[in-house]
């Protein structure tokens, strides 16, 4: 019996000593992995990188208009227009996030049927011709920069047309802003939106 | 599937096959406290000061009891010390937005959330968490967690590899070298060139942009742009298959993925640690034939599951291309452009077959059989490479079971390297096994036939049941992706999900634990020509068996219902829900 009971009192000093080690532990673990090695990197990567670690930022006049990583609305006919989204009321850059609707949804077939409706009008476009997949469906993250290649060119005639220039004009500018598949090999071409605009507006 | 995604897999899996050897001995020289590396000139001194401050004796052995012990006092402390952070936050710096107190609902959810590795998230980074929420009280579980995972592992492999031991190891000593040579290291360099990439690194307030077309109708025209530290979280947050986004979008964000080489550098990071691992594993039972044979049926599976979601997103959505979607896009619903199909096909795989859990995509919008993948892959109990540890202690508890199931077919005593199995082994490994089956399917069900569980829904159908269970699987999992169409930000979401969360982590590791005390404390016989060979196709065979029957037995029926039946009504229907 009392040894049984030595044996709970030891166990129960172990325990203490156990969170108090846990304690401690956890408090310089903390400095070191929280504290230390964010602002390490932080002064490292403001040191080689400010841009990028500020967000790459885009200015014109000395105001910031925006993000060359971060999607914008468009509306007009005169601008490209970018992917729809879902991120808040659309390109909220304080609220990410796709619509999450499945693949059998109403609302989502609804939306991209509206959409494709709506993409072929302002393009002018025959009922025949297939629309692009990312011009009439929602990103991820609802602030995707991009569109395909074949959606930008699609669009190219209206932006001519509004602008008055040529089309071969409006293809060179979209080809200056097209990116390829890093080093050749990863991911897919696309067409930066934001700056393609910035790039018609002679913002850049 | 076009030429260029495999030449990306098949790049990958080279990748990955050329650094598990390096990782993989490296890691074995973390882990044995007299083991040197490189780094020694420089962290050691600091390992000695934490060791000295934190009164830990690191020659001290500990068996397997005291070692559980230790873990749960330290997750104990970890789970109070974030809830704190989080319920504090509007007191605490580096709030530059001004974001209140958390709920106390949600702060629990979040705080077991990360303290399990699982880092299931109800809430929008960007749009709840401050600065110093994000850096110190999510962070620290990122790191924490992952090097606990790796311990318990290692403590397991301590166990085959022992002969007549009383000892597993010490957690302390793993927790600190863990840390400390293996993943600060590597997160200040791998942090550097995300940041190269454009993730941000930066303290201040969100930026307002002016947009640069003012929209009729809109009172404002700017933009804000959420800011943080996000390049040293989104490190870790890969390399410690955590997963838990900076931002609601999570890799999905420019910000915190913004090119597809990035994308390729965190996928591999999903998979560097365990796939290291299975080499050490090799290294300290010494018969390396082991070690990649485990790797190979690892391999295997994340090649059958990246192709069957790839084929099926490529195919796309049909309903849409009736519409008019141009059919050779594949479904890009929820998918960003620089990935494309393949890229995110990939991701979902290889973050489901680990228990990372970061996403980017949304998975809640892929194809029903692109969906039943990472679900599926949760399911088998996420030991496909797996956690940081947790995939490797997994994927032994099968290799125990696979032995076992072989003795009996044979008729002979199992033996697995030298160490006869026995029933205390094969129960504390059915208990692992079982756990996270049972919270899984459990809560599925009742969140399935009650209000609340409904109510968070955002889509009807097949597609809802879907939802559920995938927070389900991932939350007892501790994987942490999520169909996030669900609104789980209620109490009774978030308070199941935690405890799926709990158990899924600590009632597995104690199980665990038990059976590398078992397995320590045996001798070890000299492996005979009868003895089951656990390094060649036989057994490569084997074990992907077990892992495909358990998992395929236990949620047939439950993924029938779902993702099955959707894809049925998908093709062979005009409904929609």
């Amino acid at each position: 019996m009392k040894k049984g009971k030595d044996k709970d009192q030891s166990m129960i000093m172990d325990l203490i000593a156990e969170l108090r080690t846990s304690l401690v532990a956890t408090l310089l673990l903390a400095v070191l992995l929280c504290g230390v090695y964010p602002v390490v990197v932080w002064g490292v990567a403001r040191g080689i990188f400010l841009h990028k670690a500020n967000g790459s930022l885009l200015y014109h006049d000395g105001r910031i208009v925006g993000s060359s990583l971060i999607g914008q609305e468009f509306k007009g006919p005169g601008y490209f227009h970018p992917r729809p989204s879902a991120a808040g009321e659309g390109y909220d850059a304080a609220a990410s996030g796709g619509s999450n609707l499945g693949p059998t949804s109403q609302k989502l077939i609804d939306a991209v049927a509206e959409r494709i409706s709506g993409y072929r009008t302002e393009n002018g476009l025959a009922e025949n011709v297939p629309v692009p997949a990312d011009a009439v469906t929602a990103s991820g993250s609802g602030l995707d920069p991009h569109i395909s290649i074949a959606n930008a060119a699609l669009q190219a005639r209206r932006v001519a047309s509004v602008r008055g220039l040529s089309e071969a004009a409006v293809h060179k500018k979209i080809e200056a802003r097209t990116e390829g598949r890093d080093m050749g090999i990863f991911g897919e071409p696309r067409v930066n939106v934001l700056l393609l605009n910035l790039d018609l507006d002679g913002k850049l | 599937m076009d030429i260029f995604g495999w030449i990306q897999l098949a790049l990958f899996v080279a990748v990955l096959f050329g650094l598990t050897k390096p990782v993989g001995i490296y890691l074995a020289r973390v882990l044995d406290a007299k083991g040197a590396t490189f780094l020694d000139p420089a962290i050691r001194p600091v390992e000695r000061l934490i060791y000295r401050i934190s009164g830990i004796d690191p020659d001290r052995e500990q068996s397997w009891r005291q070692y559980a012990v230790s873990i749960i006092a330290f997750s104990l402390v970890g789970l109070l010390f974030t809830y704190a952070v989080l319920r504090l936050q509007n007191l605490l710096p580096l709030n530059p937005q001004g974001f209140g107190p958390v709920r106390p609902d949600l702060a629990f959810n979040t705080a077991a959330s990360f303290t399990t590795n699982t880092n299931w998230q109800s809430y929008g980074g960007e749009s709840t968490l401050s600065y110093f929420s994000q850096m110190v009280g999510l962070v620290f579980h990122n790191f924490v967690s992952a090097a606990m995972g790796i311990a318990v592992a290692v403590a397991l492999i301590r166990g085959i590899a022992g002969h007549s031991a009383k000892s597993i190891g010490n957690f302390w000593v793993d927790l600190v070298r863990i840390n400390l040579f293996l993943l600060l290291p590597i997160c200040v360099f791998y942090s550097v060139f995300l940041v190269s990439q454009g993730v941000v690194q930066n303290f201040q307030p969100y930026v307002t942009a002016e947009v640069v077309e003012r929209l009729e109708g809109t009172a404002d025209s700017s933009q804000t742009i959420a800011q943080g530290p996000v390049a040293s979280q989104a490190a870790i947050k890969m390399l410690g298959t955590n997963g838990g986004g900076y931002m609601n979008a999570n890799a999905a964000h420019p910000y915190e993925n913004p090119t597809p080489l990035s994308n390729f550098i965190q996928m591999l990071s999903i998979f560097l640690l365990p796939s290291g691992l299975t080499y050490t594993l090799g290294r300290m039972v010494k018969n390396q034939r082991h070690g990649w044979a485990v790797w190979l049926v690892m391999t295997l599976l994340v090649l059958a599951g990246t192709f069957a979601a790839w084929s099926s997103e490529a195919a796309g959505n049909p309903r849409m291309q009736t519409l008019g979607v141009s059919a050779a896009d594949g479904n890009m619903e929820g998918k960003e452009v620089r990935f494309g199909i393949f890229g995110s096909a990939l991701f979902a795989t290889i973050t489901t077959d680990a228990s990372c859990g970061a996403v980017n995509a949304m998975h809640d919008s892929f194809t029903p059989l692109g969906g039943l993948v990472p679900l599926l892959n949760m399911q088998l109990g996420e030991v496909i490479f797996g956690g940081a540890g947790a995939g490797l202690y997994g994927m032994l508890v099968f290799v125990v079971l696979t032995v076992f199931l072989a003795g009996l077919m044979i008729g002979r005593t199992p033996e697995y390297l030298g160490k006869k199995i026995e029933a205390y082994d094969v129960k504390a490994s059915a208990i692992a096994v079982l756990i996270p089956i049972l919270f899984t399917l459990g809560f599925a069900a009742l969140a399935a036939v009650s209000a609340w569980g409904v109510a968070g829904l955002n889509n009807a159908g097949p597609h809802g049941l879907s939802e559920m269970l995938y927070a389900y699987s991932s939350a007892a999992g501790n994987n942490g992706s999520a169909f996030a169409g669900l609104n789980a930000n209620t109490p009774w979401y978030n308070t199941t999900l935690g405890i799926a969360m709990l158990a899924g982590r600590f009632l597995i590791i104690v199980p665990v634990l038990a059976l590398a005390g078992d397995l320590a404390r045996k001798k070890r016989v000299e492996t005979s020509g009868g003895s089951f060979p656990v390094g060649g196709g036989t057994f490569v065979v084997l074990l992907t068996g077990t892992i495909l029957i358990v998992g395929a037995l236990t949620f047939l029926p439950a993924l029938s219902l779902g993702p099955v039946v959707e894809h049925f009504t998908l093709y062979g229907s005009v409904r929609l829900f």
